[in-house]
């Protein structure tokens, strides 16, 4: 499941939504991106944003057995401490649940068109991608 | 031809988006970014270093020798930054 929102969410009622009712579920994987320092701006590409992050999910799903998956990323303004992202995979058992999740921010972060604005001391700056991004979307 | 820009791209060319003609000698994604430069200052300098720009056309990522067609939705952008 993808949502791409300008709201929060809520880690733990998302969570409980996901595995509600199915109990071959053993494993439950999260990651939550979280704003550091300064606040930012995150800008998208509607109707790709959700199209990538989609294909991503597909991938996932086709590399491990999964029970359930999601991925929520906001957009807008965020201050310093709040959430950005949160991707949760469920599975039988926890290697399939913990590499899914790792593999989903890796490919998210190089793959989904969406670009941070940060509010630095020295003005407005664009972050830049990084070459250890590539690389850790690289190693699966 | 739908364009599209976004962050630093779209901040220096000073539009989100426009619909444009394709000319004849826009091709492909190299051809549209050489005639997209000459169209003003900001797209000059949004667009100097084709290798700084990441481009989509129908909203799937494309090499720099990939067509263009009229009707096409072309967006041009930054490498990304989320997550």
């Amino acid at each position: 499941m993808i949502r791409v929102q300008r709201e929060d969410f809520d880690c733990g009622r998302e969570m409980a939504a996901l595995t509600r009712g199915n109990t071959r579920i053993g494993g439950l994987a999260t990651f939550v991106g979280l704003v550091r320092e300064v606040p930012m701006t995150l800008e998208h590409y509607p109707g790709m944003t959700e199209r990538k992050l989609a294909e991503i999910e597909d991938e996932a799903r086709r590399r491990w057995r999964l029970e359930a998956s999601l991925i929520i990323h906001r957009y807008g303004r965020l201050e310093p401490g709040e959430q950005i992202v949160l991707v949760a995979t469920a599975a039988e058992h926890r290697a399939a649940a913990l590499e899914s999740c790792a593999f989903l921010i890796d490919w998210l972060k190089t793959k989904a068109p969406f670009w941070k604005l940060e509010e630095t001391a020295s003005g407005p700056r664009w972050v830049e991608a990084r070459a250890s991004d590539d690389e850790a979307a690289a190693r699966w | 031809m739908r364009l599209l820009y976004f962050a630093w791209i779209r901040q220096r060319i000073g539009r989100h988006e426009e619909t444009v003609e394709r000319p004849p000698e826009v091709t492909d994604v190299d051809s549209l970014i050489a005639w997209l430069r000459n169209r003003g200052p900001g797209y000059a300098e949004a667009l100097k270093d084709a290798s700084a720009v990441r481009v989509a056309v129908n909203q799937e990522y494309v090499p720099l020798k990939h067509p263009v067609r009229d009707g096409d939705e072309v967006a041009l952008f930054p490498p990304v930054t989320g997550g």
